[in-house]
C-alpha cells in the first residue's frame, strides 16, 4: 500500500544481514522440531538449512543446526526467543566467518554416463575426498563433505560430466580444540 | 499397594494440590469422563458458560484479578478452537492460565476422527508451552508442570491435550510436593553493578521518567508497593502503559497518565524529550513507542524485565536488568537508602526545570473535550461512572476500542489488579466474559464492564452465566452505535469512508437484558446519567447499562501510527491543534 494514510509505519532501512549457525540442544520429544521450526516461521526469521538428529540416547537430546541470516538485533532475538521453549537446553550461536568453528555439509552425487565422464567426475571431486558409494558400468554415486558453496560449485562443475541427480544435508558445526560449548 | 486412580481423578486429584477453587468450562464428548468425576471434589467449583472464548477470557479475569492462574476446561475439536483466541489473548498479555482439553481416544488421533482437530499443532504457537498426553503415568507430573510453566517467569497460558482413553485408563497417583527451587530467584539474573549503574544515572539525570507496564502487575501487589517508595524516594515522574494502570495511584500528581498512540499529551512529550527512562516491566510496545526511529532520541534507557527476550527487542537499551520487578525494586530501593539517603533533596533542585516543563505540557489539557448538554459525552459518562464509584475499590474491565481508550484516561486506578484489559491482541469481546471471571474471584466486589455496543455483542452470550452464578456484573455499553475507532480512523485517515462500521438493527439493549433475566438500564441525556449510574450500582443483580452517547465523539489525544510522540493530534478543545491535526494527518 505505497500511500495509505494509515500505515503502522513503513520500515525503509536496509540494514546488513549476517549468516549464523543456530545450534539448538533439545530433548527429542514429539512436536519438539516443529516448536523449533514454528518459532522461525511465526517470527519471520530465516531457516537457510536444518539439520536434526538425536546426539545422546540415553538423555534422549537432539541437536537441531540451523543455518539463518538476519541483522545483528533478529540473530539475538533468534537466541533469546529459542531459550525461552521448554525443551531447550541450551542454544548456541556461530558467525560463519569464525574460524574457531567447523562447519560441513554432506552431498551425494549421482553421475550417470560413460566411464570416462565417470572418472572425470572422481576426478572433479578430488579435492573434497569423494567416497565412491555406488558404482555400476554406466553411473556413480559420490559423497563428498564439505562447505555449503563448495558443494554448490561442484553441483555446477559435475553437471558437464553427467550430474542426474544431487541429495544434500543441511550445515552441521562443531568447535574447534578441546573445548565444548556450554 | 497403593490405590489405583483414572485420568479423570487425576486432573481433580492434581487441580486440589494446586489449590484450585474454581474452573471455567464447557462439556462435550471428549472430556466426559472428567465431567463425571467433578462432583467427587467437592473444593472444585465449576462455572458454566456458554461459549469456550468465554471460559478462557472468564479464566483470564479471574487470573489478573486475584493473581492465582485461571484454569479452563474445554472438549476436543470446536471447543478447544474456540478456545484459541483467549489462549492468543493471554500469551500476548502474559496472563497465567492452563487449559485442559479433551482429545479423541489415542487410537483414533489422525484418522480425522469426530470432533478431532490437532489441538497441540494449532496452539503451539499461542501457548508457552503445550502437552498431549499418550500415557497414563506422565499425566500427573505434565499437569503439574504445566502450572509450574504458567505461573514462573513471564506468565503466560499453557495447555494439556488428554486423550479419552486416557481419562479412562489408571494409575498411581503421589502427592505434589512443590519445588523449592522455583522460588522466582531462578529468574533473576542481575547483580549488584547493574543496580549501582542505575541510580548512578538516576542521580545524574536532570530530565528523568519511569515508563512502567503490566510487569509491574504481574509482579504481584508488593511490585506495586515498592514501585510507589521508589518513585517518591526519587520524585520522578512516572508514566504507566495500559496494562500498567494501577501499580501507581492514577491521581498522584507524579503520575502523568497514561502514555502512547491515546496517552496524554505530557506522557508523551516527556518520554519524547527525557534524557533517561527507566521502563519497569514493559515491553517498548508499538503502540506506546510510534515511529521506532524517533523513538525518545536523547535519553539513556533502562530495561527491567523478566524475560530475556524482551530486551533489545523492538528497541536498544543502554542497561538491561533481567529480573523479577518486585526483586529488582527491592534491591534498588535497598541501595538507593545506604548509598543516597538523601536523594530526593539533592535531586529536588537537578529536575526543577523538568517538572517546570512537564506542568506546561499538563496545562494544555489533553484529556479535555467539549461537553454537552443535550447528549452524554462519552468521556463524561466515564468521568461520572469514575465519580460514582471510586470509593467503592471497583473492579473494571472492558473490551476494545474508544470506549477502552477512554475509560484508560478518564478512570483513575488507585490499586493493582483493578484493571482487566485486552491490550496486546486487542480482543472485542473481551470483557463480559472476563467480568464474570473477576466476579468470582471477589464475589462481594463491585464489578464493571466498560463496553461498547459492537464489542460486547461478541460475546453477550455469557450475561446467561452471570445470571445462572446470580453474578451482579454491570455491563456498561457506551453505545454510539458505530464500532467508534473504526469510524475514527475512517474519518481521520481514511477520507470518511465509513465502510462497514456503523451497526444498523442492533438490538435493544434493555429488552435484551430483560430477556436474559438480568436488569436493563438506559441513559439518554447527561441530565438523568448519575442517577441512573446510582440505579446500576444499587442493583444487585447483572445489569446491562445502555448508556446512548455521542455518535461521532473522537478519542484524542492521538499519534497518528508511524509518528513519534511529540507529534500528537490534539482534540477539537484545543484550537491549535486544529492546525496540528491538519497538518497531521497530511503527514500520516
Amino acid at each position: 500500500m505505497p500511500n495509505s494514510k494509515s500505515a503502522y509505519s513503513f520500515s525503509n532501512k536496509k540494514e546488513k544481514l549476517d549468516t549464523h549457525i543456530i545450534v539448538v540442544w533439545v530433548d527429542n520429544e514429539t512436536g519438539v522440531l516443529a516448536r523449533v521450526v514454528g518459532l522461525f516461521s511465526g517470527r519471520g526469521y530465516n531457516i537457510e538449512s536444518l539439520a536434526v538428529a538425536q546426539v545422546d540416547e540415553k538423555l534422549k537430546i537432539s541437536r537441531i543446526t540451523i543455518v539463518t541470516t538476519g541483522t545483528p538485533q533478529v540473530v539475538n532475538q533468534i537466541k533469546l526467543q529459542l531459550r525461552k521453549l521448554v525443551p531447550v537446553h541450551k542454544v548456541a550461536d556461530f558467525k560463519r566467518e569464525d574460524k574457531s568453528v567447523i562447519f560441513k555439509e554432506m552431498a551425494l552425487f549421482k553421475i550417470v554416463g560413460p566411464n570416462n565422464k565417470l572418472k572425470d567426475a572422481m576426478k572433479a571431486c578430488k579435492k573434497y575426498d569423494p567416497v565412491l558409494l555406488d558404482k555400476t558400468k554406466k553411473s556413480n554415486v559420490i559423497q563428498i563433505t564439505a562447505l555449503r558453496r563448495e558443494i554448490d560449485k561442484m553441483s555446477n562443475i559435475l553437471k558437464k560430466f553427467g550430474l542426474v541427480s544431487v541429495s544434500r544435508t543441511g550445515a552441521v558445526a562443531m568447535t574447534r580444540g578441546a573445548d565444548i560449548f556450554k | 499397594m497403593s490405590k489405583l486412580y483414572s485420568g479423570a481423578e487425576i486432573v481433580f486429584k492434581c487441580m486440589e494440590d494446586q489449590n484450585v477453587d474454581h474452573i471455567f468450562g464447557y462439556p462435550g464428548g471428549a472430556v466426559l469422563p472428567i465431567y463425571d468425576e467433578l462432583q467427587n471434589f467437592k473444593s472444585i467449583k465449576h462455572i458454566l458458560v456458554r461459549h469456550e472464548q468465554g471460559a478462557g477470557h472468564a479464566a483470564e479475569g479471574y487470573a489478573r484479578s486475584s493473581g492465582k492462574p485461571g484454569v479452563i476446561l474445554v472438549t476436543s475439536g470446536p471447543g478447544a478452537t474456540n478456545v484459541v483466541t483467549a489462549l492468543t489473548d493471554a500469551y500476548m498479555d502474559s496472563i497465567p492460565l492452563v487449559c485442559i482439553s479433551g482429545q479423541v481416544p489415542t487410537h483414533l488421533i489422525g484418522t480425522d476422527a469426530f470432533q478431532e482437530c490437532d489441538t497441540t499443532g494449532i496452539t503451539r504457537p499461542c501457548t508457552k508451552h503445550n502437552w498431549l498426553v499418550k500415557d497414563i503415568k506422565d499425566l500427573a507430573y505434565t499437569i503439574h508442570k504445566a502450572f509450574e510453566v504458567a505461573t514462573t517467569g513471564r506468565p503466560g497460558p499453557v495447555l494439556i491435550d488428554i486423550p479419552k482413553d486416557i481419562q479412562f485408563k489408571k494409575t498411581k497417583y503421589k502427592k505434589y510436593k512443590k519445588e523449592n527451587k522455583l522460588n522466582g530467584n531462578s529468574h533473576n539474573h542481575f547483580n549488584q553493578n547493574s543496580i549501582d549503574e542505575l541510580i548512578d544515572l538516576m542521580s545524574k539525570s536532570a530530565k528523568p521518567i519511569f515508563y512502567t507496564g503490566g510487569g509491574v502487575i504481574n509482579s504481584g501487589p508488593k511490585a506495586s508497593e515498592l514501585l510507589r517508595e521508589l518513585v517518591y524516594a526519587t520524585g520522578f515522574p512516572i508514566t504507566s502503559t495500559l496494562q500498567g494502570l494501577g501499580s501507581f495511584p492514577g491521581d498522584d500528581s507524579q503520575f502523568l497518565g497514561m502514555l502512547g498512540m491515546h496517552g496524554t499529551y505530557e506522557a508523551n512529550n516527556a518520554m519524547h524529550d527525557c534524557d533517561l527512562m527507566i521502563n519497569i516491566g514493559a515491553r517498548f510496545d508499538d503502540r506506546i513507542t510510534g515511529a521506532i526511529d524517533e523513538f525518545s532520541p536523547k535519553s539513556k534507557k533502562v530495561h527491567i524485565d523478566i524475560d530475556p527476550s524482551s530486551i533489545n527487542k523492538n528497541v536498544n537499551v543502554d542497561l538491561a536488568i533481567v529480573g523479577d520487578v518486585k526483586t529488582v525494586l527491592s534491591s534498588t530501593l535497598k541501595s538507593l537508602k545506604k548509598k543516597k539517603s538523601k536523594f530526593l533533596k539533592s535531586n529536588k533542585q537537578q529536575t526543577s526545570k523538568w517538572w517546570e516543563k512537564i506542568q506546561k505540557w499538563r496545562s494544555v489539557k489533553s484529556l479535555d473535550y467539549i461537553g454537552s448538554e443535550e447528549s452524554i459525552k462519552p468521556q463524561y459518562a466515564i468521568e461520572r461512572l469514575y465519580e460514582l464509584t471510586k470509593d467503592k475499590d471497583a473492579y473494571i474491565t472492558t473490551e476494545v476500542g474508544q470506549h477502552q481508550m477512554w475509560a484508560a484516561q478518564h478512570y483513575k486506578f488507585n490499586k493493582p489488579n483493578r484493571w482487566m484489559t485486552s491490550g496486546g491482541l486487542g480482543t472485542m469481546g473481551y470483557g463480559l466474559p472476563a467480568a464474570v471471571g473477576v466476579q468470582i474471584a471477589h464475589p462481594k466486589k463491585l464489578v464493571i464492564d466498560i463496553a461498547g455496543e459492537a464489542s460486547v455483542l461478541m460475546t453477550l452470550q455469557e450475561m446467561s452465566t452471570a445470571v445462572q452464578y446470580n453474578l451482579p456484573i454491570k455491563i456498561f455499553i457506551l453505545n454510539n452505535q458505530y464500532m467508534g475507532m473504526v469510524r475514527q480512523w475512517q474519518e481521520l485517515l481514511h477520507d470518511k469512508n465509513y465502510s462497514e462500521s456503523y451497526t444498523a438493527a442492533l438490538p435493544d439493549f434493555v429488552k435484551l437484558a430483560e430477556a436474559y433475566n438480568c436488569v436493563g438500564i438506559r441513559a439518554k441525556t447527561p441530565e438523568e446519567l448519575d442517577d441512573k449510574i446510582i440505579e446500576m450500582l444499587n442493583t444487585d443483580r447483572p445489569v446491562i447499562f445502555d448508556c446512548m452517547v455521542d455518535k461521532v465523539e473522537n478519542c484524542f489525544p492521538m499519534i497518528p501510527s508511524g509518528k513519534p510522540h511529540n507529534q500528537m493530534i490534539l482534540g477539537p478543545k484545543d484550537k491549535e491543534s486544529n492546525k496540528i491535526s491538519g497538518k497531521g494527518k497530511s503527514l500520516v
